[in-house]
This record gives C-alpha cells, sequence and structure tokens, in this order.
C-alpha cells in the first residue's frame, strides 16, 4: 500500500477558522515517515499555522526538493497543489512557481542535504533575489532517505550512528540567509511546537524571503549520543532569544509591557509581530547585530532559536522586477502580443 | 596576371579587429547590396580565443539567390595586420586584396597570383580628422566609400541606409556622407574602377527583410505569449534572452505605469534557469529559456522531471560545436540526440527545426502552443550560422485572430459541474490527460506534482501495472504529437528519382544551391525538410519511396541519420551520410560533391548519362 488517504469523517465539535474550515481541512495524507521523526512535527505544525491565519488551502502552493523531509508536502494542506521536483532544486521550480502567479503563498520545504549539500547554490540564489515565500529547512544534519550518511549542516566532531566522526566544517543556514539579504529569518526546533507555530505564521504573513532552519532530529540515523541535532542535545543546547506572536488584521495592542521586553514589528501585509525578549541584548531588526550574535554563540556551543531577524518593510523579487500586479499566467492575448501592425512596422524597418 | 570576372557572384570578406566599429560599416555594406535588388549574405566569423580578437565578415554576392557560404574569397578587405597571412592566403587566384596601404608593406607579403588595390585609409583619415574615435569609425565607411567605386555600388543606396540608421541626426549624416565621398574620390581618382567584380541592379529581393535568427526567435516569444525567461549566458544564445528583452520593453511595458507584463531572470546557471522554467510552467506561464549544448547538459534531470510530470517548457537550443566547450563560437548541428532524448530514463522530446529567421519567429511562437498543448518540454533547434546572423528572410506574418492554444486545462467551472479531474487521467484518447493551475478551486482539482510514478489520479504508487500504464500512455501522446508538429517539407525533382535527400535547420541554403548543382551533373534528387521530431508519416513515406536517401547533417555522429533508424525502424544502410563538422557552415559544393563521390561509389548512374 503505497497510498494511505486519510479518512474525511468531520468530527461535530471540531473548531473552525475565519473561513469555516476546520483543522482537517488542512490536512494531507497519513504521513509514511519513521514513527517520531521531528518532520511530522513540522508538519502538525504548518497545519496549526495555516489553519490560525485562515489562509484558504488552494490559495498556497507547497513545492519542495527530495528527501524525508521533502517528502513532508504530501501529509499536509492536502488541498493545495504540491510539487515534489528535483534534489536541491526546489528554489529554482519555487521562483519560477512564483513568477508565474504572484498571488499565491509560496511554501518551500527542504531538507538540510537538500539545501545546503546539493542544493546550497539554489538556496542562495533564491534568498538574494527576495522571493516571496517561506522557506522550511527540515534540519537533522544527515540524508535521512539514502540512510544517514553525513549532510553539510553535520557538527564538526559529531558522530555518526557507526560512531564516525564529522571532519568537515558545517554549513549554518541562517547566518548565510542573513548574509544573503533574506527579510525573515528564524531557527526552531520540531520538539518545541510553542516556538515554531508562530515562526510560520510570520513567515507565512511576511512578504520577501522568509527562512526557518529547524532542527528535527532524525530518530532513526542521527538521535544517538555523539550526535548534535538529537532530541536530547538540541534540548539542552537551545538558546531561545525571544518569543513571538503574530497578531493579524490592524488592531493596536493595549497591553502594556514593561520596557525593553516586548518589541512590536508590523510586516506589509499589517500584521502584528510581537516578540517577547528573553535575551535581553537581542534585537531581531538589526541584520549585523544578529549576525555577530549568531556566531558568538554558536562558539560557545549554543544553538541561537527564535525570530532572528524581521525587516517589516521588505520587498520582493516583483518589486525589484516591476512586474506587473496581473498575474502573469492570467494574462491574455490582448496584453501579451503585439498583433500584427507592430510586425508590419517591424518589417519595414529592416529592409 | 588574370583578374576574377563577376557580376553579381562573388565573395567579399572583410578581416576586422575586434571592437574597431566595422561591425555597422559592414552591414552597411552588405544592406547597400541588397538595397540594389541583389542578394547578399553576410556570415559573422568569431574565433573565441585567439589575442588581438580578430573577426571576419563575409559576404556572398549571389545573381541566382543563393544564401548558403560558399568558401573561398574572391575580394579581401585586410584591416587586421595580425591575420594578414591567413587572410591573404584565403584568396581565390585571380581574385582581390583590398588594403591601407598608409605604411609600406614588403613585396614578400603579397601574392603574385591576387590583384593588390591599396588604399591609404589612414593617411587620408588622419589628414582628414583629429578625434582618434573619429578616425577610427570613419575609416571604415570611407573604406565602404572606397569599395563602393571599385565593385560599382550605388553610392545613393548607401547614402539612403546612412540616412535612415542617423534619422533625426542631421550633422551625423552629413558627416558620413563626407567619409563616404572620400573614400569614393581617392579610388575613382587613382584606381581602376570598376575592377572585375561588380554589383548590377536587380530585382531579387522583393519584400524580403534582413534579420537575425535569435532576435527572430526572442521576438516569436514575444508574440507566443512567453511571459517567463529565465537564462544564463553562452554563445551563441546570449543574443536570444536580449532580443526577447529588447521587444519586451518595447512591446509588454505599460506605458503608463512602467509595469511589466513579463519577468526576466538571469539565472545563477542552466539548472536554475530550467527549474524556473518548469515552475512557471507548472504554474501556467508561458517560460522559456536559451541555451547551448553544455547547458542543455546541465539541465538533463530536470527534463526528465518535465517529461515524467507534463510540464509545458520551451527550450531555445542555439547548437554550437561540441562536445564540451568545442568550438565555443563555430556552428553545428550537434544537439540533436541530446535534445531528442535527454535525461534519464525513458524519455523523448518535442523538437523544431527552423530554418532560416522567419521560422525562427514561427517556431518560436508556435513553441508555446505546442508545450501547452502536449504539456510537455519543446525544444526550438536553432544554429550559431542561423542565430548569429543576419539573413534575408520572409517578412514576419501574423494573424490577429489567433488565440493562444492553452490545452487541457479544467476550470473552476468545469469542476464544479462534476466533471472527473485524474491528473493523468486519458480521456480523450490521445494519451493528453488534463491539468489544473494551482489555485483554481477551493476543494477540487488539486494534486501532487512529482517526479515519482503514481496512478491515473495523481497518487503515488509503486505498482509496475501503473508506472507502465502511464508511460505507455506517454509514448500515445508522443504519436499525437507527430500529427500536430509543423510536417517535413517535400520537393520533388523535375525528373523521377530513386535518389533522395534529407535536411534540416540551417543546412537548407546550402541545400537548394547542391540540388542545382547535382541538377546540372545529371543526378536528379528529391529533398525532404525535416521541420519537427518526432517524424510525421510524409517522412517514412520519403524513405521507402526512395532506393538511397542521403541525410545531410553538421555533426560527425550523424545524428539525425540516428534518430531516422531508431524511431523509423529504417535499413540503415538506405541512409547514407553526408556530415560536414568543422565548425564552418555546410556548403552547396561539399553537399554536392558528398553526393556525387556517393553517387558514384554505389554505381547510380546519372540519370542524363543513362538515357544517353
Ligand atoms: C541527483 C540526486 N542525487 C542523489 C539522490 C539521492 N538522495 C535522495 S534524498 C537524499 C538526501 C536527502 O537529505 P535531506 O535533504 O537532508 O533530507 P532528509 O531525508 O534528511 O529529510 C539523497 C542524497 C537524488 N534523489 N538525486
Ligand atoms: S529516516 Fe530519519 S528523517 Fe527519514 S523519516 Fe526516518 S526519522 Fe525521519
Ligand atoms: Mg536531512
Amino acid at each position: 500500500m503505497t497510498f494511505l488517504p486519510k479518512p474525511k469523517l468531520h468530527h461535530p465539535k471540531l473548531a473552525e477558522n475565519g473561513l469555516g474550515f476546520t483543522r482537517r481541512d488542512y490536512e494531507g495524507s497519513i504521513s509514511t515517515l519513521c514513527a517520531g521523526c521531528g518532520h511530522d512535527s513540522i508538519s502538525a505544525a504548518i497545519i496549526h499555522a495555516c489553519f490560525e491565519l485562515d489562509l484558504p488551502p488552494h490559495r498556497i502552493a507547497k513545492l519542495s526538493g527530495i528527501g524525508c523531509s521533502s517528502k513532508t508536502p504530501t501529509y499536509f494542506l492536502g488541498n493545495s497543489h504540491g510539487f515534489n521536483s528535483v534534489h536541491g532544486r526546489m528554489p529554482s521550480v519555487l521562483t519560477g512557481a512564483n513568477l508565474a502567479n504572484r498571488d499565491l503563498i509560496y511554501l518551500g520545504v527542504s531538507g538540510d542535504g537538500d539545501s545546503a549539500s546539493i542544493g546550497f547554490g539554489q538556496f542562495a540564489h533564491s534568498i538574494r533575489r527576495g522571493v516571496n515565500m517561506t522557506y522550511i529547512v527540515e534540519n537533522n544534519g544527515v540524508y535521512g532517505l539514502t540512510k544517514g550518511q553525513f549532510s553539510a549542516t553535520a557538527d564538526k566532531g559529531a558522530k555518526s550512528k557507526k560512531g564516525v566522526a564529522n571532519n568537515d566544517e558545517a554549513i549554518d543556514l541562517v547566518a548565510v540567509a542573513l548574509q544573503l539579504g533574506a527579510t525573515y529569518v528564524g531557527r526552531s526546533f520540531s520538539g518545541d511546537k510553542a516556538q515554531l507555530i508562530p515562526l510560520i505564521k510570520g513567515a507565512l504573513a511576511h512578504k520577501g524571503a522568509a527562512f526557518i532552519d529547524c532542527l528535527s532530529p532524525c530518530v532513526t540515523f542521527n538521535n544517538h549520543e555523539g550526535s548534535t541535532k538529537s532530541f536530547d542535545y538540541v534540548r539542552e543546547h537551545n538558546a531561545a532569544v525571544n518569543f513571538l506572536d503574530v497578531i493579524e488584521g490592524r488592531e493596536e495592542i493595549t497591553a502594556d509591557y514593561p520596557a525593553g521586553s516586548v518589541e512590536i514589528v508590523r510586516q506589509h501585509d499589517g500584521s502584528l509581530l510581537k516578540l517577547r525578549k528573553l535575551a535581553n541584548d537581542y534585537d531581531a531588526t538589526d541584520r549585523i547585530a544578529a549576525m555577530n550574535f549568531l556566531q558568538q554563540h554558536h562558539a560557545r556551543g549554543e544553538i541561537v532559536t527564535g525570530l532572528l531577524y524581521v525587516d517589516g518593510e521588505s520587498g520582493d523579487m516583483h518589486d525589484l522586477l516591476g512586474t506587473a500586479q496581473h498575474p502573469l499566467n492570467g494574462m491574455n492575448d490582448d496584453m501579451l502580443c503585439p498583433g500584427s501592425a507592430a510586425l508590419e512596422k517591424l518589417n519595414a524597418s529592416l529592409r | 596576371m588574370s583578374q576574377l570576372q563577376a557580376v553579381n557572384d562573388f565573395v567579399v570578406k572583410f578581416a576586422n579587429v575586434n571592437g574597431s566599429g566595422s561591425a555597422s560599416a559592414n552591414k552597411l555594406f552588405a544592406q547597400s547590396i541588397l538595397r540594389m535588388g541583389v542578394t547578399a549574405t553576410p556570415r559573422n566569423i568569431f574565433p573565441s580565443n585567439i589575442q588581438g580578437l580578430p573577426t571576419w565578415y563575409e559576404v556572398r554576392i549571389s545573381e541566382k539567390g543563393y544564401m548558403g557560404a560558399r568558401g573561398g574569397t574572391d575580394l579581401m578587405v585586410a584591416m587586421n595586420p595580425q591575420t594578414w597571412d591567413q587572410d591573404i592566403k584565403s584568396i581565390v587566384p585571380g581574385g582581390y586584396l583590398f588594403y591601407d596601404s598608409t605604411r609600406v608593406i614588403p613585396p614578400s607579403k603579397f601574392r603574385a597570383d591576387v590583384n593588390v588595390i591599396g588604399v591609404p585609409l589612414t593617411a587620408i583619415c588622419n589628414a582628414q580628422y583629429t578625434l582618434s574615435r573619429e578616425r577610427q569609425l570613419f575609416k571604415n565607411i570611407i573604406y565602404v566609400g572606397a569599395l563602393s567605386a571599385l565593385l560599382d555600388i550605388d553610392p545613393d543606396a548607401i547614402k539612403g541606409l546612412l540616412a535612415e540608421q542617423f534619422r533625426g541626426r542631421d550633422k551625423l549624416i552629413q558627416a558620413n556622407y563626407n567619409a563616404l565621398e572620400l573614400g569614393r574620390d581617392y579610388a575613382l581618382k587613382n584606381l581602376a574602377c570598376p575592377i572585375g567584380l561588380t554589383v548590377r541592379r536587380a530585382d531579387q529581393i522583393g519584400d524580403r527583410i534582413l534579420f537575425e535568427g535569435n532576435a527572430a526567435a526572442g521576438l516569436g516569444a514575444v508574440y507566443g505569449g512567453a511571459t517567463v525567461c529565465a537564462w544564463y549566458p553562452i554563445t551563441p544564445s546570449t543574443s536570444l534572452a536580449e532580443g526577447f528583452t529588447k521587444y519586451c520593453e518595447k512591446f509588454r511595458k505599460d506605458k503608463e505605469t512602467g509595469e511589466k507584463r513579463y519577468a526576466i531572470i538571469q539565472a545563477e546557471d542552466e539548472l536554475a534557469s530550467i527549474g524556473m522554467v518548469i515552475g512557471a510552467g507548472w504554474n501556467g506561464a508561458r517560460a522559456f529559456t536559451a541555451t547551448s549544448g553544455p547547458g542543455i547538459s546541465l539541465m538533463q534531470e530536470f527534463l526528465g522531471l518535465a517529461y515524467f510530470a507534463e510540464i509545458p517548457a520551451v527550450l531555445f537550443d542555439v547548437q554550437r560545436a561540441g562536445p564540451s566547450t568545442g568550438m565555443p563560437t563555430r556552428t553545428q548541428q550537434c544537439d540533436v540526440l541530446s535534445a531528442a532524448y535527454a535525461s534519464h530514463g525513458d524519455t523523448k522530446h518535442i523538437l523544431l527545426f527552423p530554418e532560416d529567421p522567419n521560422e525562427c519567429f514561427v517556431m518560436g511562437a508556435q513553441a508555446f502552443d505546442l508545450a501547452d498543448r502536449l504539456q510537455t518540454p519543446v525544444f526550438v533547434m536553432l544554429d550559431l550560422d542561423i542565430g548569429m546572423n543576419d539573413r534575408l528572410c520572409a517578412p514576419f506574418k501574423w494573424d490577429d485572430t489567433k488565440r493562444m492554444d492553452r490545452g487541457k486545462v479544467m476550470t473552476a467551472a468545469e469542476l464544479d459541474a462534476g466533471r472527473d479531474f485524474g491528473r493523468y487521467l486519458d480521456v480523450d484518447g490521445d494519451g493528453i490527460p488534463y491539468r489544473t493551475y494551482p489555485g483554481t478551486h477551493p476543494t477540487k482539482g488539486s494534486f501532487f506534482t512529482r517526479g515519482t510514478s503514481r496512478d491515473r489520479y495523481a497518487r503515488y504508487t509503486e505498482e509496475g501495472a501503473a508506472y507502465q500504464d502511464n508511460m505507455e500512455r506517454l509514448l500515445k501522446k508522443f504519436r499525437t504529437a507527430a500529427t500536430i508538429v509543423p510536417p517535413a517539407i517535400r520537393r520533388d525533382a523535375k525528373d523521377a528519382t530513386k535518389l533522395g535527400a534529407i535536411y534540416f535547420g540551417s543546412t537548407a541554403p546550402a541545400m537548394d544551391e547542391a540540388i542545382d548543382m547535382l541538377a546540372a551533373t545529371g543526378i536528379a534528387i528529391d529533398a525532404l525538410r525535416i521541420r519537427a521530431f518526432p517524424f510525421g508519416a510524409e517522412v517514412e513515406t520519403f524513405i521507402e519511396e526512395h532506393d538511397q536517401v542521403f541525410v545531410v547533417e553538421q555533426n560527425r555522429d550523424a545524428q539525425m541519420r540516428t534518430l531516422l533508424i531508431n524511431e523509423l525502424e529504417i535499413n540503415p544502410k538506405k541512409l547514407q551520410r553526408v556530415l560536414h563538422y568543422d565548425g564552418s557552415p555546410i556548403t552547396a559544393s561539399f553537399i554536392a560533391g558528398a553526393i556525387e563521390d556517393t553517387a558514384a561509389s554505389l554505381k547510380i548512374v546519372p540519370l542524363r548519362k543513362a538515357v544517353s
């Protein structure tokens, strides 16, 4: 059995969102990943975030590369079009899709092998271009699907299940995304729903390249002693800088907060990001400070999580290109074809 | 010494230094001949990797209207000291050498059997102009002036062109006229004008236009409704994306808001280019990339995905000599097989073969209809010879009643009406399923696109039967394609013959001439120009009706012949190779010679001899 449809029995008591949809309307078919795989928790968080944001499921396009992580779009948003492309190349496919129709919401799901190894170039260039998307890397430090080889995010010195140490330097995708101009950068942990769901919500509401590095332990190949991507290791070394709340609509924040403890960022679509600070010296709107903070804490062996950077005024690829507001895929002959008269004029100039 | 004598039938070659502003002067020369109603066919020759950056511009003038390369040079305009020796060598005996005689060149540097025409271009220029940029630019116009006197070209034809080129800038027009007259005066006063080679007014051109194949294909993409272009620079395809950009800016930019009804991305590599094209095609936009052989190699994995997941995509492959970097600025038709069977696994792709800029335009637009109709990648196979040269061709035409054929796209209304939607379901028996654009309907018609096997309703499956069912449907779709792609064009000889020739793409003008050459020696041959793959029934019929068929192509391994043998199960013995692949454009004399030789070795008696 290779396809497992979920019974679509609606429980009468299931809560509905603003569009009258229940959580079930955002689900996909049953996951075939290993029981306990971190990736499944991220799928659940995506479902939760989309439900809470009242997003019409069919207006979301979900794209991925190849890997266990890249399989997950089958397991959420069953009413959305999905595209499981080729290994490491989701960013270009997503970029093209976005060029074709700027009105949909684009969700790219990838793995650390997919984005930091084979697809490092495409990851980087999609960020540089400011593609309006939510790009989530489900980061387990290994190639789960091909049975546990190290990926490029594996930490130097980390041990494989067979006890072999990784000698190569790790790529920190968050650091790279910051350097390449991502306008929304977060890191989280599949085991921390409370932190992850609002991070995804903020990213979906963000205009521009939103990147989330989500540590997501591979229970089968990378959850042992000596791994730096195991549940235990990540929990012990997690250093959250803030706690995010995404508030929709234009309602004002009324409650009083002690000075310096809360930061409010208004995004393009009017959504408000309320950041409750955990690290007092952290300013999520200062890219350079964020990069420094990240490096310093990395040197101490800490895994910095939270909303690490956001630019509330960000634009996207279409703004840079000057593309028409009307989606390109919906343009008709009159909008696209210059017609015979223009051609006659051109002919006359070529004789 | 003998002096070559010819009216409207000779080859002039300009040897220049790149960046000396010679390109526009040389084009002016070619256009002035066209304005006199005589066929002139220019070709750029530009090595990619030689110091001093020499470039050559060859103009073939043909009373009979032949536009293929001829080979040999009758008049060499030697403006590049670095290539002097090689240039002198290429002149035919009795031909002419035109050079700048300001500096004395030792007699040993000339050839005894070549007529030498010295014009002190630098001296004339320096006496007249002081600014170095002026000196450089007008020197080119001065030699055009001198050549016009030597070849009896109507100066008014040149002046007319200059006036059009610099319309509204009267000072510049006058300055160019002056330079032109400087050259003419010198030649008329000091040299025997005209020489043995002359241009005589004729009426061969009609309403034809002079245009570059790459720009024509880019223009075709604009007319074809392409909105997304993702590309990575590579010779000789770059000017295609640039052409698209130019015509989009002209025709697709909102006059008031400046909003663009197109998006062009210079991607980070060819993998990203084709990835973007596939993403855009999946999402319902018409998208294309322009590249050459090395780019096609990089795109292989993605092309298998597009074939298997059935996503429209258009690729312009402007072919150059491979393998690897090969001869990057030389022409070949060497990607036929790598495009036809691109990617791993069982794949087949649609190929179109334009013969000239007009067909680059037509097929450049049509490719998008075919890609949408067939939901698969479509390759438009240009080559450097058509892509990067100006060529005389029929004027562009467009039918304003024509509408884009978006193929089988199911709408929200159809879904609501309860139509069964299976993404890979063959409802019409032509192998082509329906698709939906993402975002069409809140609860119906969504599906998952993947490169892994699935059933007719796009559900993942590893069942062999379902996989095979899908692969068979893809074959059926390919058979449908054979009935809607542009058919091959057949031209039979006047006399009945059992000899046939198959050719395609940029070989066309040389083939036309070769047929005449062969006819003159008594060899009658029927010709078939293939315009697309998969082959229509007419191709098989043509081969069946002939005893021997020559397959003329510009690559080493007879790739089109292989494709014919493989796809139509032709007896290989029946298909004779005629292969030209040194990187220069194929010539009529090469084709005629090769066919004559083979015909002789096969003991095929020329018709006339058989009769007499
Ligand atoms: C071109 C290509 N090379 C290799 C593979 C094999 N492959 C499939 S998934 C994968 C690694 C996936 O790792 P990651 O992106 O980290 O995903 P995970 O399974 O860990 O979630 C590899 C190497 C492939 N599918 N395509
Ligand atoms: S192999 Fe690892 S990554 Fe893949 S499904 Fe199992 S636990 Fe998850
Ligand atoms: Mg992984």
